[in-house]
């Protein structure tokens, strides 16, 4: 991150501003009836505003000035839980904006044919669709999410990743997939564009940032579903408390039956509208904390389901390990010099591109200062490495050196008369089980020795190990490597489980089985041969350099191309809901004091023994009713900033969790009402409001 | 209060606690289909009733299946015994030529009956005939109870059941909770009730020269002793006689008292442990039921202290309403005291507070003592217990489903704060268990509410208060909290057999029965389908302390929340104004 996008402060005057502006606008009945709770809220607001006007005639059934305190202040509460979720949404347009900058007039040249040759024509970026070939050429923006086809490019994508490093991007392999709005630095690349105008990931992402096209998750649809009940509870509780009110008056023949004002602050003080109001707030302001980690998201489902993973694939290499194995040991086999073997070794990797290759070279140039030879005049033919024959190697004339599997050259030298010396195998076993990979080398029929690969892990990937086992998420390492390898790596890593000598079938089966028992399967990785596995898993983050392939079955795409942020992920995804939790428990929580507030002010005309339940001793009836209300609005406003930021989430046991969260959020919520309708009665008893 | 009240009390708990064990693990079999050593018995009548009925016990039900079978089977009954009150004129077993009932008090009977609400508008003994107290009353106790244990059963197997698109089947619940469970049960209680001089006979009723002379007294008989052991055991409540178990014939002696109370809870609080045992985790079981005794206790506590503080206007007056110790101070003798208005001297203060607890914990709603009298605080109790939605014990069967729905909140909410999609015993928590668990909690309080405030406003029912003022207001509260939770329990002042109360209570029995029963086995069903998510570290324990004090937290909060200000405008005041003057 290097704060590429400036997310408004929540005091920002203008800020503020847009969403005083926003919350008028929303108080319109269509924008209210997708919440229950502040629905009732809005129509209790129009009660007492009437209510009030019918006061001003002289009809009222109570003081018009306390009238329109109370019908102001229940206003005041439909506007702060619009306020919240403007602010929510707010920061996430200023972030959608920046996104959509980059975008913006980008003009493509389409080509007929996919060939950089072939006849092209000037269109729009917008006017592209799935399927259609562009050329891109240093300098120009790449008009819309696609895959390289032909061609190679440096490519700033920091307008979507912040990272400032230009990335190279290829066709073929694990490096072609390219993001719209990103820009090609040098040389040319002729895309195939992967997505439908609207569709794109960027597209996707500003979405759910700005909260228009943002679907209720299903955590979220259960909670609105209880808040709905506890408000038709209430509902039916102030709506009989009307005739149980008239049958008290009547029957004590004292005192005034309850006004409809004080019912309707009763019913709104006890609805749940501290997390109804900010409830939309704290959905979107999680995408917006996602956004912040530098992680797309297609869908908020995702979001929460990670919060609920219990176990986590990795791949191996470039999540575990730092990207390939190095050469770090020339070990010869019995009678043979470690200068011979290192010589062979040397010829035999000159012409291998491949990381292992060009490490054995580095390796052989540090420990005896072999060169680079020019071998081609020795008559040199290479033989690449294919997963057939599984080694690799170089003909010199009669020489035959070859470099491979342990299995591989010893059926190469069997077939020539050789043996394959025991004590290169013990060699090799020891390796193998080190963790390391073992790559032997041979000249005709003599196994000249054994080189040792080893695995580099990445710094500091023990301790997000460890994080994510506080967190009760279980790894499991994927790899192709043989199960000594895998086992010992694994050991060294600290993952808990792994999966040796994967193939991409093996893989999706091991995401099914753990399906089966019921675990929720997270998996991260980036190569093109794991997107049936993605697409598979519940939580799938692909890489930002990975291929294309894999981002589109993903549902989750990490910008910084940080395989670990997952742990990141999962932190916001629970974080999320306990931020709904906590704001719940504080909801109802609260209701006990108000009902001490209300309800000896409603009837202690009636009956002058219910005083005694006004255990606040609020200065008269009007102000406790009054204080109550207050104390319900403000307390909207005072959480905003809990529902955007999110409740901390530590990686502590469940139990403990739970036991801090009912601490602080449900006995909190049982005592800060008591104190602040106290406070709010002190001022406005003081003030003489009321 | 008394050492002798206390000793009581700590012995029955004790008792409960010691029997929920066995029998919780023996009614577990009886589910499971496990051998039973009754086969040997109550085999062959088992198998001759599927085969009459031409039913396969093995068939498996979807819930809708299941729920359409208990729906239909319950109507029928209902059916049954209404045409049975309207016609007992005509039929045998009726020395007492009782006629016909009323339309709308047979309408309130059946409905009572059949919802295992036992809410009695009419006087046993002055009313029905031997033959609509047993074939019909009687038959109901049965049937309602096995009916509530059965849909526990089929949310037992939901929840621990993995992709499976079936209950379980209602008829082999049906038949076998009957034959194994309440059968022998109350065939063993009935005998046990004889011995201690409970009435059992045909015979008309008795008439008794009096010694001063004038017209010969009425002693009413009949077959009690039958019935009363299923209606305690069964959590009815339905008195054979009016007096209920204050009457001599149905409660003769302190031993009898004892066990008639440990019956009202024993099956309740031993289902707790069949639902550790048949999840195969016992610790549950535990839990839920460490959590109803906690709340248990602990009313019954106030109520005790409330009783036996007594009303200090009398105290005023000179009516000593203090504990006295008998000369030389031995505790054992200490003359209770308290207020003893409308309880038997021979239970008081103790076993009348802890019957009154008991039976409305437990939706059982037979009395031995009047709860109108109690004081204002003493009566709040009972009340409270209903309307905490019958969750603390409850009814058998219908306690545990109706505490799992709070479960089901409870989980909901502990679920989100510990940053988890919620979860309970592996089972996913989703939006469709929530609605239904809402609709469950939500129907019974919306009922109670209603209920009270169209009485209010109704001329009809403010004739039938015994009270004026505050205390008629509580009257009314009480009944529908009572009708609607499928209680059964009356506050003895209420002349509730009036069309307004039978039909609208009618009507609050039937959907407070059922229309928190069906949610249930939709839950069960849903659930059911679901896979089972192992546990891991960062799965929520429902086992622990902290747990079952958060479940008592939702189910006190919810209930206190729903019913304050209606019980501020009733036994609230009237407390206050008993205090304070």
């Amino acid at each position: 991150m290097n704060g590429k996008i400036t997310r408004p402060s929540l005091l920002d005057p203008r800020f503020l501003m847009a969403g005083m502006k926003e919350s008028v606008k929303r108080l319109r009945p269509r924008d209210q009836v997708g919440n229950p709770v502040m629905f009732t809220v809005w129509v209790g607001s129009l009660l007492t505003t009437a209510l009030f006007v019918q006061a001003l005639f002289g009809h009222g059934e109570a003081p018009a000035g306390f009238i329109f305190a109370v019908a102001a202040w229940l206003w005041f509460t439909v506007l702060f839980a619009n306020y919240a979720t403007a602010a929510a949404e707010g920061r996430g347009k200023a972030q959608a904006r920046a996104l959509r900058a980059a975008r913006q007039s980008i003009k493509a040249r389409r080509l007929k044919e996919p060939r950089r040759d072939a006849t092209a024509e000037e269109v729009d970026a917008e006017a592209l669709r799935k399927g259609d070939i562009v050329l891109i050429e240093a300098g120009q923006a790449i008009p819309a999410d696609g895959e390289i086809i032909e061609g190679i490019a440096y490519v700033d994508e920091s307008a979507v990743t912040g990272e400032s490093a230009p990335v190279i991007r290829e066709s073929g392999g694990d490096r072609g997939g390219v993001t719209g709005g990103t820009r090609v630095l040098s040389d040319w690349i002729v895309v195939r564009v992967t997505v439908d105008p609207g569709e794109s990931f960027l597209d996707r992402m500003i979405g759910l940032v700005e909260g228009a096209r943002r679907q209720k998750t299903p955590n979220e649809i259960a909670l609105s579903i209880l808040l709905a009940a506890l408000t038709i509870i209430f509902l039916a509780v102030c709506a009989t408390l009307l005739p149980m009110s008239i049958y008290s008056v009547r029957e004590a023949g004292a005192g005034k039956v309850a006004t409809l004002t004080a019912l309707v602050a009763l019913f709104v003080c006890l609805a749940p509208t501290t997390i109804g109001g900010l409830l939309a707030a704290i959905g979107i302001a999680g995408m917006d904390r996602l956004l912040q980690a530098n992680v797309l998201a297609t869908s908020g489902r995702a979001v929460e389901a990670a919060g609920d993973v219990d176990t986590l694939l990795l791949d191996k290499t470039g999540t575990i390990t730092l990207g390939n194995r190095q050469a770090t040991e020339f070990i010869p086999a019995p009678g043979v010099d470690e200068k011979e073997l290192a010589d062979a070794a040397h010829l035999s990797s000159l012409a291998d591109e491949t990381p292992e290759g060009r490490s054995i070279v580095v390796l052989a140039k540090e420990r005896f200062g072999l060169r680079g030879r020019d071998i081609q005049p020795l008559g040199a033919r290479f033989l690449p490495f294919t997963a057939q024959t599984r080694m690799s190697g170089v003909d010199l004339g009669a020489r035959t050196i070859r470099k491979g599997a342990a299995d591989a050259i010893g059926a190469f030298v069997g077939a020539q008369g050789g043996r394959f010396p025991a004590e290169a195998r013990v060699v090799v076993e020891t390796i193998a089980k080190d963790g390391g990979t073992p790559l032997v080398v041979a000249d005709g029929a003599r196994v000249l020795g054994v080189i040792r690969l080893k695995d580099v892990l990445k710094g500091g990937i023990a301790e997000r190990f460890a994080e994510l086992r506080r967190m009760g998420i279980k790894t499991v390492m994927i790899t192709g490597d043989n199960p000594l390898t895998a086992a010992a790596i694994a050991a060294e890593a600290g993952v808990d489980d792994f999966l040796a000598e994967a193939t991409p079938e093996k893989k999706l089966e091991l995401i099914r089985q753990c399906q089966t028992e019921g675990r929720l399967v997270a998996m991260t990785c980036d190569g093109t041969n794991y997107a049936p596995a993605l697409a598979q898993a519940d939580v799938a983050v692909a890489i930002n350099d990975g291929a294309q392939a894999a981002k589109e079955a993903g549902n989750m795409v990490d910008l910084d191309s940080n395989p670990t942020k997952l742990v990141e992920i999962v932190r916001i995804g629970k974080q999320l809901l306990i931020t709904r939790g906590a704001l719940t428990t504080f909801s109802v929580a609260n209701d006990v004091a108000k009902y001490f507030a209300i309800i000896p002010a409603v009837f202690a005309s009636t009956y002058p023994q219910l005083g005694a339940l006004n255990v606040m001793r609020l200065a008269t009836p009007q102000s406790a009713i009054l204080s109550a209300v207050i104390f319900n609005a403000l307390i909207i406003i005072a959480l905003i900033p809990l529902a955007i930021k999110g409740v901390r989430y530590r990686a502590v046991s469940a139990a403990r969790l739970l036991r801090d969260n009912v601490l602080l959020y449900g006995v909190g919520g049982l005592i800060a009402p008591f104190l602040g309708i106290k406070l709010i009665d002190v001022l406005l008893t003081a003030l003489r409001l009321a | 209060m008394t050492v002798m009240g206390v000793t009581q009390i700590l012995i029955y708990l004790a008792a409960l606690v010691a029997l929920a064990k066995p029998l919780g693990a023996y009614m577990a079999r009886v589910y499971e289909g496990s051998p039973l050593w009754l086969e040997k018995a109550f085999g062959p009548i088992e198998r001759l009733i599927y085969r009459l009925s031409g039913i396969d016990p093995r068939a498996e039900m979807a819930w809708r299946t299941y729920a359409a079978a208990m729906l239909l089977f319950n109507l029928a009954g209902m059916a049954v015994l209404y045409l049975l009150l309207r016609m007992q004129g005509r039929l045998p077993l009726n020395p007492q030529h009782m006629g016909a009932m009323r339309p709308d008090t047979a309408f309130n009977i059946a409905a009572s009956f059949s919802t295992n609400t036992n809410w009695q508008n009419y006087s046993g003994e002055a009313s029905l005939s031997y033959l609509t107290q047993m074939a019909g009353l009687t038959v109901h106790n049965f049937l309602s109870a096995a009916t509530g244990m059965a849909i526990l059963a089929a949310l037992i197997r939901g929840l621990k059941r993995r992709l499976c698109a079936t209950v379980g089947n209602f008829w082999f619940d049906l038949v076998r909770g009957t034959l194994y469970i309440l059968l022998p049960l109350s065939l063993a209680f009935a005998l046990f009730l004889v011995s201690q001089g409970v009435v059992q006979t045909f015979r008309p009723y008795a008439r008794a020269a009096l010694v001063e002379g004038g017209q010969p007294q009425t002693i009413a008989l009949g077959p009690a002793a039958s019935q009363i052991a299923i209606k305690q055991l069964g959590t009815n409540g339905g008195g054979f006689f009016n007096a209920n178990s204050a009457h001599p014939f149905e409660n003769p002696t302190p031993l009898s008292n004892f066990f008639e109370v440990l019956a009202i809870l024993v099956i309740s609080a031993a289902l707790c442990h069949t639902l550790g045992e048949m999840v195969g985790d016992a610790r549950q079981g535990w839990a839920l039921l460490a959590a109803m005794m906690i709340v248990f206790v602990g009313l019954l506590a106030v109520c005790l202290w409330a009783e036996q503080a007594g009303n200090p206007r009398l105290a005023a007056l000179g009516v000593d309403p203090r504990a006295l110790e008998a000369e030389g101070g031995d505790p054992l003798w200490t003359q209770a005291g308290g207020n003893m208005e409308g309880k038997e001297t021979r239970f008081g203060i103790a076993n009348s507070v802890l019957w009154a607890t008991a039976t409305t914990a437990a939706s059982n709603g037979s009395v031995n003592s009047m709860h109108d009298s109690y004081t204002p605080l003493g009566g709040l109790i009972p009340m409270l217990m209903m309307q905490l939605g019958e969750v603390i014990f409850g009814g058998v069967g219908s306690g545990l489903y109706g505490m799992l729905l709070f479960v089901i909140v409870t989980v909901f909410l502990a679920g989100l704060m510990v940053g988890r999609t919620p979860e309970y015993l592996g089972k996913k928590i989703g939006a469709y268990e929530m609605k239904m668990a809402s609709l469950g909690i939500l129907v019974p309080a919306l009922l109670v509410l209603g209920g009270t405030a169209l009485g209010v406003m109704n001329a009809s029912a403010l004739a039938g208060r015994a009270n004026p003022g505050a205390h008629g207001l509580s009257e009314i509260l009480y009944a529908f909290s009572s009708m609607a939770n499928n209680n059964g329990s009356a506050f003895a002042g209420l002349d509730a057999n009036r069309p307004f109360y039978n039909l609208l209570g009618g009507m609050a029995m039937l959907i407070g029965r059922y229309w928190v029963a069906i949610p249930t086995l939709a839950i069960a069903g849903s659930l059911a389908r679901k896979r089972t998510v192992p546990q891991g570290p960062g799965t929520l324990p429902t086992h622990g302390p902290l747990f079952v004090c958060l479940l008592i937290a939702v189910v006190l909060i919810v209930g206190a929340l729903t019913f304050l200000p209606a019980l501020a405008l009733g036994p609230i005041v009237e407390q206050l104004r008993m205090m304070g003057g």
